[in-house]
This record gives C-alpha cells, structure tokens and sequence, in this order.
C-alpha cells in the first residue's frame, strides 16, 4: 500500500498535485475547529470588510469572517461528500458483486433496476424531496437520498470486473475448498475491485459535492448551515458582485475549483494506475 | 435482423419501466407532501380578491373535486394515470387556470434545443480534440489545451454561468444575459426574432459547452491513446495507410463506442446542467418552469415537469441505445 503510493507520487505528477491540493483543502476544513463564533450566527463581526491581515479573507454583508465560515463550510461540504460516497459505495459494491458473480437470474433483475437508476434524472427527483421534506431537508437526509441515487453506475464498472474474475482459477479453487458465497466475495473478489472503488470514491464525492453546491444555490437546501453551496447562494443573493464585495464570491469560488481539481486530479491518476497499459506508457517502455 | 428486434423489444420494455417507475416515484413523492393543493389555490385566489365564506367553501368544494384530494391514494393514482394518457395533468397552481400541461409545452421546446444543440456542440468538440490529442501526443497546442480543459471540468455548472454572467454582463455588455428573446421582438417566424433567440441563447450554450467538454475530451484522450497501441493500428501503419484515414477510420470508430454510451449516460447529467443555467440566465425553459413550481408549492406543475423529464431523458438514452449497434459492429445486438 506504502509502496503504491510512494511510487504514485514519485512517477505521477497529476496524482501528487492532487494529493497535495486535497490534503491542505482538509488542513483548511480541520481549522474550522478552532472556529472563535458559531457559523450559524451573522453580524458576529464588522460587515463588508476586505482581506487584511485581520480577516484573510474578508468578512462579507453578512458580517461574517469569511476565513471561518469557509472553513466550516468545506468541513461541511467534505463530510457531505464522504457520507455520500461511503454510504453509496456499499451500495455499488454488494450489487456490482453479487450481480457478477452469481449471474444468471439475479444478475438479470438487479442489471434491470440498475438500468432503470441510470435512466431517471436525478436533479428533477432530488427537487421534488426538497418540495416534499421543505424544512425537514437536513445534510443527513440530502446524503442518503443522494446515496440512493449514485450507485448504479460505478456498480455496473465493478460487475464488469466481478464477471472475469468468476472464471479465474483462484475462484474455482476457493469453491471447492467450500467456501462460502459470502467469503469469496469479501475475501477474494473485494480486494481486485478496490481499486475501482477509489477512483470512483473521489468521482462520486465530486459528483455530491457539485450537486449539493448546485442544490444550495439555488436555495433548496438548508441555507442557514454552511457548506460551498450556501456560502455562494448567500452572495448571490446579496448581489455580492455588483455591490463590490467581491472576495465574498472569488475567494469560495477559487478554494472550490481548487478542490474539485485536486479530487479529479487523484480519481484521474489512480484510475490511470489501474490501466496497466498507460502505466506502462508513462514508465516510456 | 432478428436479433435487433429483440434488442429493440428488450430496450423498448426498459424504456416502458423506466418511465412507469419514475413516474409512479413522483407520483408518491408529491402526494406524500404536506403541502395541501386546494389549499395553497385557494390561498392564491383569496389574495386577489376577498370573498364571501360561502364562495370560498363552494370553491374549496370545486377545487377538491377537481383534484381529486378527498379519494383514497390509489385511486387517484390511477385517475392520475388516466388523465395522463390523456395528456392532462391538472390545472397549475401558479398560472391559474392554466392547465399544467400548457405550460410545460410552451417551456419544452427551449430546453430541448438548448440541451440539443449545446451537447451536439460539446461532444464533436470535445471528441475531435480529444481523438487528435490522443493520437499526436507531442503536440504542445493540444497539450496545452488539454491542461485547460483538466481544470475545466470539475467546476460545477454554476460556477461557469456565473463567471460568463459577470464578463458578458458587466465587464464587456455585448451579449443579452437574461430571458429567452427581446421583449420588443414579437415571437414568430420572422428573422428579427430568430436573430433575437439565437442572441440570447449563446451564453446559456456557451456555459453548458464549457463545462461539458472537458470530460468528453479527457475521456477521448485516454481511449485513442490505448486504441493507438493496439496492433491492427501497427499494421496500418507499417502498411503504409495514410495517417487521416488511420485516425478516422480506424482509432476514432474504435474510441467512439463508449463515448457514445457516455452519450445516453451524460443526459441526465446535462438536465440538470441546464436547470441551473436557465435559472442563471432566466431562460424560459423546463428548469426555470420547475424552479418557479418549487417555491410557489405548485403540486401539479412539478408533477408534470419531472414527468416529462422523465420521459425525455428515458426517450433519450432509448435512441441512444437503438444507435448503438450501428456504430459498433462488435456488439451483435444482443
């Protein structure tokens, strides 16, 4: 595991950019510990300020300090995504496996409701939880409604590699050795998707992170907890642009693209990893 | 030939149950919301003008008819399916009495050729740069580009529109930033008012290219260049075929097969896209109409919106699908 990395970092430089671009982006979201104010409450300090050596990055209309309010806010964002991902990554694995590995009628059906995930829309159907839920709608329950909706994809990519390793030798071996379903696949078959599992790990959590911060702009999350989106939906609704308070804008958003690319830049690089033929490539044999 | 009905027939009960299901989804979803339709419209009526008790518990009596709120759930699901077929969805609460699904028709056509036109645009960009990427990798343009579009892609929508919003809106005003045509152009046929409808489309489009075709790009790069190792393209090459028939014919025909499954996979995605971006842009299209529903408790109008959304996107990766076989003459249609 050390010596994969290691190796990443040494060899690929898309993947060291990225590391160290994700790493000081959750360095930043842990300072959010030392938060003096709580981050729900406005007019903790003077409004409107820009960045000085007193508030780094300004405070915006709200009179917040936009440094700590940011830093909750990717705290937020962060765990949001996290949620997201681990909750449906458990989701894509079991039916990714399961469906590879015993085929046949099981397969079939599980594909079907697979297919009919891939096809629904989810923007539209996460707008209407918001038009039902209203008030109720929390970051937990956005999280797993967004869980239920992102795994149907990544499932398909680990049953495609579940089928080949169906018919490897080891597997032949581990069933007449009387192993059970369940441990061939946690023991044997898990360990070759992991990989998989990372890359789409970074790719679904880009994928919640964007729509959360799609969802919040537009107003239909909790507005009052921080995270990327709120922070954007509140300048934007104090026209923070063109009244001049531009930090409350560029600074979110230069931290956001900055983290989404260091996310894309790791999902990009292990993914490259798993190829052993671009691998081979870049070692320029 | 056969083989590709039954490919057909297969897709085509796909379609049917993606459609049923989603539909059946939203359905339950609104009618478990708390938000009570009758009494949202008759709140909406009263603050127009005020009325004697009577006529409010005679309308409450209409409108509850009308909706049909005091029946048990699943038989308004199945009149619901019913007037469906009929292609009527109730009345909209936010334009009363406007049937829901007048409203929808008028917005379709905006969304759908905005959606049309951006994603053709996205994907022949981005998978001819990516194809020629992939295949001269020395080029220094190309490589810069690709360095471009690796910081392109994962910035979400919203973030682009609004970028575009300020540049073209405030820093250089050429281009109009908001609704869908001028409002001193009367809608019809006549050239002044295209003219006036392609104006306002280009930086909606333009937002939506600029995010999506970074991703079809990278995703085309790295399939050519594995294509590109492949032996039968060694062969052409030692053969002598000429280099532009290598890349069109041999590595881009190969490369293009997931991306078109990409196509139909992306879809739903780029739906999604464009609500923001018409919401940016105030664009009259399927997302400002579901945005508007969405805060004015507008129960029938998000019913019909995400209904024929569904539908379109199901449509969509259908045909998509349908393509499928045709382009790639490995896969039999199975």
């Amino acid at each position: 595991m050390f010596a994969v990395l290691r190796d990443l970092i040494r060899y690929n430089a898309e993947f060291a950019i990225g590391l160290v671009l994700v790493l000081s982006i959750i360095i930043f979201a842990m300072l959010s510990v030392f938060n003096p104010v709580d981050a729900r409450l406005i007019f903790t300090t003077i409004p409107d300020q820009p960045p000085s050596a007193e508030f780094w990055f300004g405070t915006n209309s709200r009179g917040q300090d936009m440094f700590w309010q940011l830093s909750e806010a990717f705290r937020n964002s962060l765990m949001f995504g996290l949620t997201v991902a681990v909750i449906s990554r458990i989701l894509s694995i079991s039916v990714g496996l399961l469906s590879g590995y015993i085929g046949g009628w099981t397969d079939r059906i599980l594909m079907f409701i697979n297919d009919i995930f891939v096809a629904i829309p989810i923007f539209p159907v996460l707008v209407l939880f918001y038009f039902v839920l209203r008030s109720d709608m929390n970051a937990v329950t956005l999280a797993f409604i967004m869980a239920c909706l992102g795994w149907p994809y990544d499932a398909r990519l680990i049953r495609s590699v579940a089928l080949g390793l169906k018919h490897r030798e080891f597997t032949r071996h581990a069933v007449f050795a009387g192993m059970s379903t369940r441990k061939i696949l946690l023991e044997e078959h898990l360990p070759f998707v992991m990989p998989i599992v990372f890359s789409t790990f970074m790719n679904n959590m880009l994928w919640s992170i964007g729509l959360e911060v799609t969802l919040a702009v537009l107003g239909l999350t909790d507005i009052n907890t921080p995270t990327i989106g709120t922070v954007l939906y509140w300048a934007n609704s104090h026209s923070a642009m063109v009244v001049g308070v531009w930090w409350w804008i560029v600074i979110p958003v230069v931290l956001t693209a900055l983290t989404f690319l260091g996310m894309f830049l790791l999902a990009v690089s292990t993914n490259e990893y798993i190829d052993p033929r671009s691998r081979l490539r870049r070692m320029g044999v | 030939m056969k083989s590709y009905f039954w490919f057909v027939a297969k897709r085509a009960v796909l379609l049917v149950a993606v459609i049923f299901f989603g539909v059946s989804a939203t359905f339950f979803i609104t009618h478990l919301s708390p938000i009570s339709p009758v009494e949202t419209a008759l709140g909406r009526i009263m603050n127009q003008s005020s009325f004697s008790p009577d006529a409010i518990e005679e309308m409450r009596r209409v409108l509850t008819d009308l909706y049909g709120t005091d029946r048990p759930l699943l038989q308004q699901y199945l009149t619901f399916w019913q007037k469906l077929a009929a292609g009527d969805l109730g009345p909209s609460l936010i334009a009363f009495p406007t049937p829901a699904m007048t409203l929808v028709m008028q917005a379709l056509p905006w969304t759908v050729v905005l959606l049309l036109v951006s994603t053709m645009i996205t994907f022949a960009i981005g998978n001819l740069m990516g194809a020629m990427a992939g295949y001269f990798q020395d080029n220094i343009a190309l490589k810069a580009f690709g360095v471009v579009a690796v910081v392109l892609q994962p910035i979400p929508y919203y973030v682009v529109a609004f970028v575009l919003l300020i540049l073209f809106g405030f820093v250089w005003p050429v281009l109009p930033i908001s609704g869908g045509y001028a409002m001193d152009v009367a809608p019809g046929f006549t050239l002044s008012f295209v003219q006036s409808v392609l104006m306002h489309a280009i930086l909606p489009a333009a937002s939506l290219v600029l995010v999506g075709f970074g991703s079809w790009f990278l995703g085309m790069r790295a399939l050519v260049s594995t294509v590109v190792t492949e032996d039968f393209v060694t062969y052409a090459e030692l053969a002598g075929v000429r280099n532009s028939t290598i890349m069109g014919g041999y590595v881009i025909r190969n490369a293009l097969i997931p991306q078109v499954t990409g196509l139909a996979m992306s879809l739903g995605a780029v739906f999604s896209g464009t609500i923001i971006t018409e919401q940016v842009f105030n664009y009259p299209g399927l997302g400002s109409l579901l945005i508007d529903a969405v805060f004015g408790g507008d129960y029938a109008l998000v019913l019909a919106v995400s209904t024929i959304s569904i539908a379109a996107v199901g449509i969509a990766i259908f045909i998509v699908d349908l393509l499928y076989p045709l382009i790639d003459p490995r896969v039999k249609a199975e």
